[in-house]
């Protein structure tokens, strides 16, 4: 029996795992997927927001702010590339203006720190290729940019490092209350916990219709992009959002933490949970209004185009559509939810995680004792391609492995390969080893690295090649079998 | 030890390329590979049809790396496999070039010449931005062609195929040899991009149907592919309403085009040529830094080995020149590309270097029958080349005397596609 279980690896759930290791208790952390940040935390715009436009009133107003300032130790501990390069909000007229004071004055209730308001010159000094009628901005120096899924992988390995039993392919199905303990049904067998944190992300309904009775829905709402090779990443030196309307909050313009450049996303209801399908036209309909503020943008650069849905909660009535965070100990007793955790879900985290051990599982759980053994801190991820010249020439002589490259556009070696399959939490499928070491993430998308990534995963694993998955286990397989010349050879 | 002529990629460009280098008098010259072979990318064509141009026969794409290979050996010039070159830098007289492998770690090489021979890439699937999901089963043709030829494994059973260059045609016969059942091949362009010789040895000898005017619109399947919506389109390429077709498939082959790799030539600062995405060269393959050549596919895609390695022995005369002080480089001309034309190479003549001719290179646009393609300095033809037919999928070689060159002395030299007179 664990005390705690935890259904759901994306960021929310990897990182109050982590979180709940400062204290000593049996913790388990359940996912359906074949790896951990698969869902939302797999796509989604990957920006550390500020903290101004949420109402200081919500749950989201009250976490961005102090979430996002806790940034920069968090990814030193979990070893997580993070640039604090600022984001403005650009407008085209006074009456964008007007909005861009609107939000200045809710930042400063919110606590967000270094707020100012820019002038045309100032904004071009700035950024050198927006569109020229632009004619102010809001600018906020403390957004930043982070990768989503290598801070959700290193947050489940931290936990797991600190005592967390992680379960993948684990999919939940039902839960039993036997009112002291529940009871988890999944297709890889049954899990007993004091307590259940549900973090399951667009499914967080479907999980608490088990428990009780329904008091939120999730809606999908999706939401597409695009990412451009690293040559087109220099164009903005900040995260560049258009004024927000009634419309929504229109299409940005960022830098990656690794070089690329990513625009996007729009709004679309979906009716399926699982539809991440991109469409054609939704796709033109981002170039367009990117276009509006950055008109450069190089589309013959586009190296990957994908689309990622939210989780926006409706409450109660289920009519209300601009829903808070649903983060409390539900109706059910024991069980909370971290629910419509949608944006800025992944900014708020370290807040919200501080938040939800300290002030619920702490009063729920008496006697908690520190965990004296507590590390916050992962083992360094080597990056070849981010070392200095003596630092290569050291990693290849302690292990030649880093001599070895195996995804040039990215520069990734065998080395680093190696070792994020070995980490815990590690790389089960040819898509986890590429969210952790972006082999196949460059420009050529795999097309050489792949088959050398199959190679490496087979022989560490210790598994034939054609059992290697791409993603699911099972469902996504990459090789059909022997080719009929090797079957008549054998 | 200072290497007179180092070269990047041991593909077949770099072998000849290094051959020649040699035999011009550099004394020590040295191929660096990052594969586990030399032969670049005729190490996975195991189908005939190389050399016919060069030796009167058709070999196999590991049978004509080959006969370079041998010479390479012959020669006694040492190479470094499972070695990546990370960097070039031009230190002057010298270039250091910085390199990595297993054995010796990290290491900076240095040259007074360099080759660039680094080949090219395929373009992929997020490059052209198929709608739909992100399955697995979609793969580059060249990755499959991998699986197959080299590790022994399929990568699916029922096949569609886009685009029709010549890996695609290739690995549609490839695969239904290896008992895939292979439904279609489309192809965006009225015309294929392919060698005429490919589609019908590889799709109509296997009733292989061959849809031209057609693209993929939609690709099924969240975890495996499970089929695609394929539609056809109108002249603006744009697609025509209620033509889709949906066909099941596990597997979705892309062969949609071939980008030259020049991360390393980019990052040195070399002059690059937007048209041909490679860097501008000369006569003798020289680009804008003086020591630096290129040669091969990382200049412009060939669909023709023969081709490659007569670019390389270019490459590898101006190396030697170079080094000796041979080379001149006051440039005559400039070339550019006029109706008709996408690209031309060399974009530059130095007349001082060339011997007896200067071979250009070039793609034509669209599908041309019965047109030619003249040569202009000013308003005065200089040149004419006639071809039954003009093809994207086959480049047009041009060769022009020294001595009609020689009666200009100076200009641009702009190739068109005209009515044949
Ligand atoms: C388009 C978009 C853009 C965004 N941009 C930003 C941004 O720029 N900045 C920002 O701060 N936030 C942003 N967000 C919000 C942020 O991405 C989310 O708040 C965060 O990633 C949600 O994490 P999660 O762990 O709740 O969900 P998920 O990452 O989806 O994790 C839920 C997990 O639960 C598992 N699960 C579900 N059902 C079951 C089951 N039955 N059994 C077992 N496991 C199950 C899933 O497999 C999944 O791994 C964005 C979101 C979207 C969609
Ligand atoms: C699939 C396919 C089918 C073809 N079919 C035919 C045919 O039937 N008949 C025909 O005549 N021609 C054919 N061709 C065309 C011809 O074979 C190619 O154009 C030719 O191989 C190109 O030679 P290359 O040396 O320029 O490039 P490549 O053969 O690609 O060689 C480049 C080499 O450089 C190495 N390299 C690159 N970067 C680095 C680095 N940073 N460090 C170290 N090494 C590096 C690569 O590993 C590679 O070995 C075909 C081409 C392809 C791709």
């Amino acid at each position: 029996m664990y005390d705690i279980a935890i259904i759901g690896a994306g960021i929310a759930g990897s990182y109050i795992a982590r979180e709940l290791t400062r204290y000593k208790l049996d913790i388990v952390l359940l996912d359906g997927e074949n790896d951990v940040g698969n869902q939302i935390t797999m796509a989604n715009s990957a920006i550390v927001h500020a903290g101004f436009d949420a109402p200081a009133s919500k749950l989201k107003g009250k976490f961005n702010a102090p979430g996002n300032i806790m940034y920069e130790k968090v990814c030193e501990d979990l070893d997580v590339p993070f640039k604090r390069c600022g984001s403005l909000v650009v407008a085209h007229n006074e009456y964008e203006m007007a909005t861009i004071q609107e939000l200045y004055q809710n930042g400063l209730k919110n606590g967000v720190p270094g707020l100012q308001i820019l002038f045309k010159d100032e904004v071009h000094a700035m950024e050198p290729n927006l569109n020229e009628d632009i004619c102010g901005a809001l600018y906020a120096p403390t957004a930043g940019i982070v990768s989503p899924f290598e801070l959700c992988i290193h947050a489940a390995e931290n936990a797991v490092d600190n005592g967390v039993t992680l379960k993948m392919n684990h999919m939940v199905s039902d839960i039993k209350n036997h009112h002291g303990y529940f009871e988890i049904i999944t297709n890889a067998g049954n899990v007993e916990a004091k307590y259940v944190i549900n973090a399951a992300g667009l499914f967080a309904d479907n999980i608490y219709a088990m428990v009780g009775e329904p008091y939120f829905k999730l809606l999908a709402r999706k939401g597409h992009y695009f990412i451009f090779d690293k040559e087109a990443g220099s164009l903005v030196n900040s995260v560049i959002f258009p004024c927000p309307s009634k419309k929504g909050k229109g299409i940005l313009v960022a830098p990656t933490v690794h070089g690329n450049l990513l625009i996007g996303p729009d709004a679309e209801p979906v009716s399926y949970k699982g539809d991440i399908a991109t469409t054609g036209e939704r796709l033109d309909y981002i170039k367009e209004n990117a276009l509006k503020n950055c008109p450069d943008l190089p589309f013959n650069k586009i190296i990957r185009s994908y689309a990622g849905l939210r989780n926006t909660p409706v409450r109660d009535t289920y009519t209300t559509t601009d829903g808070d965070f649903i983060i409390e100990e539900s109706p059910v007793r024991g069980f909370i939810n971290v629910a419509g955790y949608e944006s800025p879900g992944l900014t708020s985290i370290p807040a919200v995680a501080h938040h939800v051990v300290e002030n619920i599982v702490k009063p729920m759980i008496p006697h908690l004792e520190e965990n004296p053994d507590y590390n916050p801190k992962v083992r360094k991820h080597l990056r070849f391609d981010e070392m200095t010249e003596e630092e290569k020439v050291e990693i290849i002589k302690e292990d030649p492995k880093y001599g070895k490259v195996i995804c040039r556009c990215e520069t990734i070696t065998e080395g680093e390969i190696i070792d994020v399959i070995h980490r815990s939490a590690g790389a089960r499928s040819v898509k986890a080893v590429k969210k952790r070491t972006r082999a196949g993430m460059g420009r050529c998308q795999g097309g050489f690295c792949s088959p050398r990534v199959v190679e490496i995963l087979a022989r560490e694993l210790n598994v034939p090649l054609d059992d290697v998955m791409y993603d699911q286990q099972d469902s996504a397989y990459i090789l059909s079998g022997h080719t009929k010349s090797v079957k008549e050879e054998a | 030890m200072i290497y007179d002529v180092v070269i990047l990629g041991g593909g077949p460009a770099g072998l000849a390329a290094a051959v020649e280098a040699k035999n011009g008098g550099a004394e020590n010259v040295l191929i660096l590979e990052r594969d586990r072979e030399l032969g670049g990318i005729l190490n996975q064509c195991i189908h005939n049809g190389f050399g016919l141009h060069t030796f009167n026969e058709e070999l196999t794409g590991p049978e004509y790396a080959e006969r370079y290979i041998q010479k390479v050996k012959d020669l006694n010039i040492p190479y470094m496999l499972d070695t990546m070159v990370l960097d070039m830098h031009d230190n002057g007289d010298l270039k250091a070039i910085h390199v990595i492998n297993e054995e010796n770690g990290y290491m900076i090489i240095e040259a007074k010449a360099v080759i660039l021979t680094m080949g090219c890439r395929e373009r992929t699937s997020g490059a052209i931005g198929i709608p739909g999901y992100r399955p697995s089963g979609v793969f580059t043709a060249g990755t499959a062609q991998r699986f197959i030829n080299m590790e022994g494994f399929m990568p699916g059973k029922e096949v569609v195929i886009l685009g029709s260059g010549d890996i695609g045609l290739i690995m549609a016969r490839r695969m239904t040899l290896e008992g895939a059942h292979v439904q279609a091949v489309c192809e965006l362009m009225p015309y294929s991009n392919g060698l005429v010789r490919n589609i019908v040895q590889c799709l109509d000898d296997y009733d292989i149907p061959l849809k031209l005017s057609h693209t993929i619109t939609f690709i099924h399947g969240k975890d495996r592919l499970e089929g695609v919506t394929v539609a056809k389109v109108d002249e603006k390429l744009k697609v025509i309403p209620g033509t889709e077709e949906y066909i099941p498939c596990d597997t979705l082959l892309l062969s949609v085009g071939l980008i030259p790799e020049n991360e390393i030539t980019r990052n040195a600062g070399v002059v690059m040529d937007n048209r041909t995405n490679g860097a501008i060269v000369g006569e003798l393959r020289q680009t804008s830094m003086p020591g630096v050549f290129a040669c091969g596919n990382v200049v412009h895609v060939h669909d023709l080995v023969d081709f490659v390695s007569e670019e390389a022995v270019l490459a590898g005369k101006g190396a030697a020149k170079f080094i000796k002080g041979e080379l001149d480089n006051e440039i005559t001309f400039t070339t550019t590309n006029g109706d008709g034309i996408g690209y031309v190479v060399p974009q530059q003549v130095a007349m001082k270097n060339v011997e007896d001719k200067v071979t250009f290179y070039m793609r034509v646009r669209q599908v041309f029958k019965d047109k030619v393609v003249n040569a202009y300095i000013g308003d005065q033809l200089i040149a004419t080349k006639k071809e039954k037919k003009l093809l994207p999928a086959e480049m047009v070689n041009f060769k022009i005397a020294k001595d009609i060159l020689a009666q200009y002395p100076a200009g641009e030299i702009r190739f068109v596609v005209e009515e044949a007179k």
